[in-house]
């Protein structure tokens, strides 16, 4: 092939793309600096006044707060719930194993609309519930059930068997094994699993805002920002501040998840 | 990221299965297989199934309260084969669907070719660079794109300050082609690695033995590279149109009255309590709607081994 060419469009292709995908965040965390409650160009100044008035935004920082909260429940909860699965799929000889993936993998294909109306529906007209925190909580685990399992399974299948036999002819019954082997092993993927959970349920909102009762997670509290322009610039700030913590946190959870799987994507060729 | 590992795992589970089970015969697996997977299990039956169960029942009732929730009624299906309203928002959704996918794959497929053959050893941290802004608040770069696409917006001022357009495009904005901008730029990251990972599968030696044979460089594209990503190809339509074709928010942010699709009648009916069993209904030709092209493409993977070996 004639490589040095394509490369070179490549590169200019990627550098393009990249700027494409990043000039409307950039232009988000410009405005969370511009001295204007209107969001239009042209700008008209410089100013830190969104930042600091981030303080006094009770209502944003509790609905971040609930954000936070929701989060690292429901990710511990389908962490928990996934790697189970995982293992029961890697290790043993499941019966309607295909069925049992099929099933776990329709929350990822669902359209978020019908699964939050279908939820809505059966928690308000049979369960006769008041929505709460407790229920999107439930409903994120739900959700982050097919990443979670499909990260975990990807690791778990990875590593040889050898050392739970291994622990097994040492004596080691198999919760032990599972909880002094598997889980040290597997924790990497634990980790990587929870940040991608966790990044997914902070940022879910078509979904949750079905079954949201009187607490706002902060993505929906941010949807009714957009309603009332004179507070969306703080709000802004802090999305800016949000955006930025996010790409970090997927940075280290992908760079978990390379270190965990402990290969390049070039070996995974089979 | 999820994608390439659901991707993978295809592939790798079975070598890491087998092994052990044999070691795990003398131990009563039933009981730690139902205490493994009932978990999950249940909450998939407490929150999947049976909420989809309750929404088909309520499809078939006159009302979702009062006395007219024990009739039980075809009306609102017949509403939706007589109500051509119903039935063009659907075929819209779906043709926006369609554009997106098809856009998003194109304008995604030379990234991932770039990352897959040529980023050398940055391959890693330049799909990290993807990958970033596909995880960052979807509300926020929904938001961004109103900024660029606004009558004051970024575009418009641009072309403007550049002397190519005197008064500002009103048609950007609050349009079918804001919404089909927007989701294109949302789901480009997600339709890139799905061809990535299809892409890194390729065996070199197969590009090789093509050049070896006499074929240029673009037939060798056409004849082998091609043809063998069309897996991820396909992954990537899945995963950007089934989203796509539920999608309400990013058409009520910058689609404008023209821009609607079918998700925001939807969300109409049950959050401006208009027609609960119509909502219903409308939801289910949906799930529908996109669960019956999937079924049919795993059979269709299962037998051809498309999606990398057969599963059983």
């Amino acid at each position: 092939m004639n490589k040095p060419q394509t490369s070179i469009f490549g590169s200019v292709y990627f550098v393009l793309m990249a700027i494409f995908l990043y000039l409307p965040i950039l232009i988000l965390i410009l405005f969370s600096f511009n001295d204007s409650t209107v969001l239009a160009f042209p700008l008209k100044g410089f100013t830190l006044d969104w930042y600091r008035q981030l303080g006094n935004a009770r209502e944003l920082l509790i609905s971040a707060r609930n954000s936070v909260w929701v989060g690292v429940l429901s990710s511990i909860l389908a962490v928990a719930l996934g790697s189970l699965a995982a293992i029961a799929m890697t290790k043993h000889h499941m019966p309607a194993r295909n069925l049992f993936l099929s099933l776990a993998s329709v929350p990822l294909v669902m359209p978020s609309i019908v699964l939050g109306v279908a939820m809505l529906v059966f928690f308000r007209k049979v369960l006769g519930l008041d929505l709460n925190m407790w229920l999107i909580s439930a409903a994120h685990v739900l959700i982050s059930i097919p990443s979670t399992i499909l990260i975990v399974m990807a690791r778990l299948a990875d590593f040889s068997a050898n050392l739970e036999e291994a622990a097994m002819d040492l004596g080691a019954n198999y919760w032990m094994t599972l909880i002094k082997v598997t889980l040290p092993i597997s924790f990497p993927a634990l980790v990587a699993a929870f940040l991608t959970a966790f990044t997914t349920s902070f940022d879910e909102y078509a979904m949750t805002t079905l079954i949201t009762g009187t607490d706002t997670t902060l993505p929906v509290y941010l949807y009714s920002l957009l309603r009332f322009p004179r507070r969306l610039p703080v709000a802004v700030a802090m999305g800016s501040i949000i955006m930025i913590v996010s790409a970090l946190l997927v940075v280290l959870a992908e760079w978990l998840r390379r270190w965990g799987t402990a290969r390049t994507p070039k070996e995974e060729r089979v | 990221m999820r994608d390439e590992t659901s991707l993978s795992t295809h592939v790798s589970i079975k070598d890491g299965r087998g092994g052990i089970e044999k070691k795990l015969t003398g131990i009563p697996r039933k009981s730690q297989l139902a205490l493994l997977v009932s978990p999950s299990v249940l909450w998939l039956i407490i929150l999947l199934v049976l909420p989809l169960i309750t929404m088909i029942g309520l499809s078939f009732q006159k009302s979702a309260f009062g006395p007219g929730s024990d009739v039980f009624t075809f009306a609102s299906y017949l509403n939706f084969w007589q109500n051509s309203a119903y039935q063009s928002l659907l075929g819209k959704s779906l043709w926006i669907s369609l554009v997106v996918a098809v856009m998003s794959i194109v304008l995604a497929y030379p990234v991932a070719y770039f990352l897959a053959f040529h980023a050398g050893d940055k391959q890693g941290m330049l799909l990290n660079i993807m990958i970033i802004p596909a995880w960052t608040s979807f509300l926020l770069r929904v938001l961004a794109w109103r900024l660029i696409l606004g009558s004051n917006g970024l575009l418009n001022t641009f072309l403007m300050w550049l002397g190519v357009i005197q008064e500002p495009i009103s048609g950007l904005f609050y349009s079918v082609n804001a919404v089909i901008i927007t989701l294109v730029y949302i789901w480009i990251p997600f339709a890139a690695l799905p061809i990535y990972v299809a892409l890194l599968r390729i065996e070199p030696g197969l590009l090789e033995a093509a050049s070896d044979l006499g074929a240029k460089p673009w037939q060798g594209f056409f004849k082998v590279t091609l043809p063998l990503s069309i897996p991820g190809v396909l992954a990537a339509f899945l995963y950007v149109f089934i989203p796509t074709v539920g999608e309400y928010v990013t058409p009520a942010l910058v689609g404008g009255p023209n821009g609607l699709m079918i998700g925001n009648i939807i969300w109409d009916q049950f959050m401006r309590g208009l027609d609960w069993p119509m909502g219903a209904t409308l939801s289910l030709v949906v799930m529908l709607i996109v669960l019956l092209p999937l079924i049919f493409m795993a059979k269709a993977a299962q037998q051809t081994g498309l999606f990398g070996g057969k599963s059983e």
